[in-house]
């Protein structure tokens, strides 16, 4: 066989080298910004008639933002996937548009208002942390290194909002922090972090969770002693859940370790453990805790907890339902609805927002957009070459669904009500910029995922010859 | 690592299809559900601010929407208020009432006959709008009747009632104490609310129509079905003598509580035969309780529920009261029910029923308020087909009743009635209320012209401010009666 023939062979061998794709990327950005934009001008025409003034400079500011990221991916990181960034541009521009939206339902009912201006800050903001990870972060491998620390830190924010001082407890829920002037939900970040403690602490600790335990009634069982981590983090969990009230976080962070556990392990028998510890939290959590059994039982008869001569607590959900159902197939329009009765229409509810004015085709599209996200983030699992890569990739990819699910749920009903915010849609600047950051990690894994596998056999035979063996790095 | 994350994607592929199937559920099959809630305010809101049709008598609105200059963008009005609340209810944030309420669908546009309308609104971009209802109220004679209850004096509760015989239309319709549905209607919810609660809360209860929602003893003209009652069975024609009396003993009584009087009037002495016409000219009780015995339970009751009581007939106002016959009344009872006593209660539609009856040839036609419904832009999309109730008495009986009637006008109680140059039939009734301080209850019932009616009416008036000795049904129903006729025939 020619020489040449084998190189050939070896880079099919290796897989199909991916394109780049950048170009798929920019055309799917600019439907997107007809997106964000569209829907900008749709608010002005649908609730004040016109439309808006400031089209041109908030469209042109949209547009260098998602533009902007597009070519500093072109640069740093030219393999990366190209649907995740425009996916994020759509979803965050549509959430721009009906929050600014309910500003002007608001300003109609002389309450507060403004947080279009304030989310397209923290969107900038995002967008540019988005940057710097991409441009700092040239290997994600780099994350492994801080395994302990970004877990301690994850620990650390979580324990935050309970510090008296700083804490806030809103809406019943104690995840927040105020310092000075800012206020910030440190569990948005502490999602991040923790995909990255639990990704390093399994790809070290993989093979003893995996091989050791024993096969009871065809599931194999880990061993007593590895249960370790698994249970300190049910009791993670279940503390945020006791002490913050948060039953959204609680369910979210115990589910990505469980599904990470269970990637890094390849054994169902964690599952089968989770679950079990899973409906014994929550049992015990409905019998033990008032908020959490008042939820679940909102959740069974909202309309029981209704309207007048009741405690009028399912409020909120129903007012979510009537909104969704009065919006129908194709939804009433901007500014003929009336979204606003829900309390938090632009954050926690904004998705009943959507599913009021701009119909079930808005509310199917969003799931959809979500659904290719995390779509993308677990093919850049499937298709990444180190161990560390798909754990982040998958925690992050999971991390999203079960977050979307969640939220998306509990607002239409499927689920009890938690409260979680919806990515990229809800305003609120951590959340926002967490997310962004999400991305911007994923992006990185896919690239290097994606990237062609360097010649490394070139000459390496003329290399062998000599004394001194010269190690490639693959860049 | 792979297989567990492709088991993962599997995972999370069925949490999505499960949100895509619950807000497919949550927002089409559910919708209607939702909608249809009654404390889903969304969609009243939307009902609230759309421009919903008029309701109209002759040509003009006594219910229209205008425009106004806030979020509802219509407020609802209502032109002539008083004369017209009991019939057209009132459109208001918190609901709705009467016309308002029954014509729900076509005022607002909903009705699937406006489809085509509200798709080419859907279409050009243009708000909704509801289609008319117009009434067949007379509005000649509901001025008329309300002017002429007005006039007996503030306090007056009362209620009048007029019908075209041969259709059931109802002319007029009138109720008092009255209400402005302005103030509910209002979109200053707060006064609307105040308002409403105001009124509720009055002992007068202004907002009871009471033509249709108040059931009386109708008293003695009751005595109109006694009498047909008595014709159609054969037992005597108009210019037959009946059992006449000062006083007589009830059967199965003894002593005075059974003992029933004339208060005066002149009905012949006890035992003795006086002329059916005198028995009705003098409204003799006496008379009255014996045709009643003569008749039996069973037949009363069957010329009674033919007439309308204990049935339901109106559709286009609710809630109203069923006019009531007793069943299985024992004989005491029974004389009682002869001239309108006993367990025998009535609504004024009632009454003016028994007289449309009697001049429609004994066809009862079923009474209707709406004339007809219209598109926005004025296509008639259904026009109301009188329909008969029953066939209460012969024609033949209603022509002798007929006689009885005009008698009792032109030379008997009923004489307040009369219009000169026409021929009226007509029949006054004091009922007693049965408690103490309560006075007794007026009532007038007349039709006119008696050889071709064009109107029947029936006057209730439940308390005035008059002294309790001048309350006859003569004295104050007759006027108001003989003013509505007048307004209908001229």
């Amino acid at each position: 066989m020619l020489p040449g023939r084998v190189a050939d062979m070896s880079n099919t061998l290796m897989g199909f080298v991916h394109r780049r794709r950048r170009g798929a990327e920019l055309f799917l950005l600019v439907l997107a910004l007809a997106v964000g934009i569209g829907a900008y001008a749709a608010v002005g025409i649908g609730v004040e008639g016109e439309v808006p003034t400031d089209l041109l400079a908030y469209g042109g500011w949209l547009a260098a933002l998602v533009i902007g990221a597009h070519l500093v991916i072109r640069i740093v990181a030219p393999y990366a996937d190209p649907v995740l960034l425009p996916v994020v541009a759509a979803l965050n521009g549509l959430g721009l548009a009906v929050i600014h939206r309910i500003d002007l339902a608001l300003e109609a009912e002389g309450k507060g208002h403004g947080f279009a201006q304030q989310q397209l800050i923290w969107m900038t903001l995002g967008v540019l942390l988005f940057v710097v990870t991409l441009i700092a972060l040239r290997d994600h491998r780099v994350l492994q290194r801080f395994t302990y620390t970004s877990g301690l830190a994850a620990i650390v924010l979580l324990l935050l909002p309970m510090l008296p001082g700083i804490g806030r407890t809103i809406n019943g829920a104690r995840i927040w922090i105020h310092v000075g002037p800012f206020s910030f939900q440190p569990g948005e970040i502490a999602k991040v972090l923790l995909v990255i403690a639990f990704a390093g602490y399994l790809v070290l600790h993989r093979d003893a969770l995996a091989l050791a335990g024993r096969r009871v009634l065809f599931v194999d069982l880990p061993r007593g002693r590895d249960l370790g981590p698994i249970l300190a983090m049910w009791l993670v969990s279940l503390g945020i859940l006791v002490f913050q009230h948060d039953l959204g976080s609680s369910l979210l962070f115990f589910g990505l370790f469980l599904i990470m556990l269970y990637v890094a392990t390849e054994r169902p028998g964690w599952l089968v453990v989770g679950g079990l510890l899973f409906v014994a939290g929550a049992a015990l959590a409905y019998y033990l805790f008032g908020h959490v059994r008042i939820r679940f039982d909102i959740w069974r008869h909202p309309f029981e907890y209704y309207g007048e001569g009741t405690s009028d607590q399912a409020f909120q959900p129903v007012e979510a339902k009537f909104g969704m159902g009065w919006g129908g197939l194709i939804g009433r329009g901007f500014g003929d609805g009336d979204p606003n009765r829900v309390p938090y229409a632009n954050s926690d509810f904004i998705l009943s927002s959507i599913g009021e004015e701009l119909g079930l085709t808005a509310v199917m599209a969003v799931i959809v957009m979500y659904g290719l996200i995390v779509e993308r983030a677990l093919r850049t699992a499937l298709i990444c070459r180190d161990g560390f890569g798909k754990l982040v990739a998958t925690g992050l990819g999971s991390a999203f669904a079960l977050q979307v699910f969640v939220v998306v749920g509990g607002v239409t009903g499927l689920i009890p009500l938690t409260g979680l915010t919806t990515p990229f849609l809800s305003y609120g600047g951590s959340s926002l910029v967490a997310n962004w950051v999400i991305i911007a990690i994923l992006l990185r894994i896919s690239d290097q995922a994606r990237r062609p596998v360097p010649h490394l056999s070139d000459d390496t035979a003329a290399i062998d010859m000599d004394a001194t063996q010269v190690v490639k790095v693959a860049r | 690592m792979n297989k567990p994350i492709r088991t993962v994607s599997i995972f999370c592929l069925l949490l999505f299809l499960a949100l895509l199937i619950n807000a497919t559920y949550l927002q089409y099959w559910k919708a209607g559900a939702l909608n249809d809630d009654p404390r889903n305010r969304r969609v009243q809101e939307a009902s609230y601010a759309r421009e919903r049709g008029a309701i109209l008598v002759g040509r003009n609105p006594v219910a229209e929407s205008v425009e106004s200059d806030d979020d509802y963008k219509f407020q609802r009005t209502y032109p002539k208020p008083l004369i017209y609340a009991p019939i057209t209810g009132w459109f208001s944030y918190f609901g709705q009432t009467g016309i308002e309420r029954s014509q729900n669908d076509v005022l607002s546009g909903d009705d699937s006959r406006l489809f085509v309308t509200r798709l080419v609104d859907l279409l050009s971009n243009d708000p909704a709008k509801g289609g008319n209802v117009a009434l067949t109220i007379n509005p000649a004679a509901q001025e008329a009747a309300y002017n002429g209850l007005k006039a007996i004096g503030p306090e007056v509760q009362g209620a009048v009632v007029a019908l075209e015989p041969s259709t059931g239309k109802v002319l007029a319709m009138v109720s008092l104490p009255t209400f402005d549905p302005n103030k509910i209607a209002t979109h200053d919810l707060s006064a609307a609310s105040e308002s409403y609660k105001k009124l509720e809360a009055d002992p007068a209860q202004p907002l009871l129509n009471r033509a249709i929602q108040t059931r009386l003893p109708p008293g003695s003209t009751f005595k109109v079905v006694t009498a047909a009652a008595a014709i159609e069975k054969g037992l005597y024609t108009a210019s037959d003598t009946v059992p006449g009396g000062v006083t007589y003993q009830l059967p199965l009584t003894h002593g005075p509580t059974g003992l029933i009087d004339n208060e005066g009037r002149a009905c012949g002495a006890n035992n003795t035969r006086i002329p059916f016409a005198q028995a009705m000219e003098q409204s003799c009780n006496t008379s009255f309780a014996q045709i009643a015995g003569e008749v039996g339970a069973e037949d009363m009751a069957k010329t009674a529920e033919a007439f309308g009581f204990n049935q339901d007939y109106l559709e286009d106002l609710s809630p109203q009261a069923k006019s009531v016959f007793p069943t299985e009344p024992n004989e005491a009872e029974l004389g009682q029910t002869g001239f309108g006593q006993f367990e025998v209660s009535a609504t004024p539609l009632q009454m003016a029923m028994v007289a449309a009856g009697l001049a429609n040839g004994g066809t009862v036609m079923k009474p209707y308020l709406v004339d007809e419904q219209q598109s926005a832009d004025l296509d008639v999309l259904d026009k109301t087909d009188p329909e008969e109730l029953s066939q209460a008495v012969s024609a033949a009986t209603a022509s002798e009743v007929t006689k009885l009637m005009v008698a009792t006008v032109d030379d008997g109680t009923a004489s307040p009635g009369a219009i000169p140059g026409v021929s009226v039939a007509g029949k006054t009734g004091t009922a007693q209320s049965g408690i103490d301080d309560v006075p007794p209850y007026a009532w007038y019932i007349s039709f006119a012209p008696a050889d071709n009616p064009q109107v029947a009416v029936a006057v209730m008036i439940q308390k005035a401010d008059i002294p309790r000795g001048e309350i006859a049904g003569g004295v104050y129903g007759g006027p108001i009666a003989k003013a509505v006729m007048e307004a209908v025939i001229k």
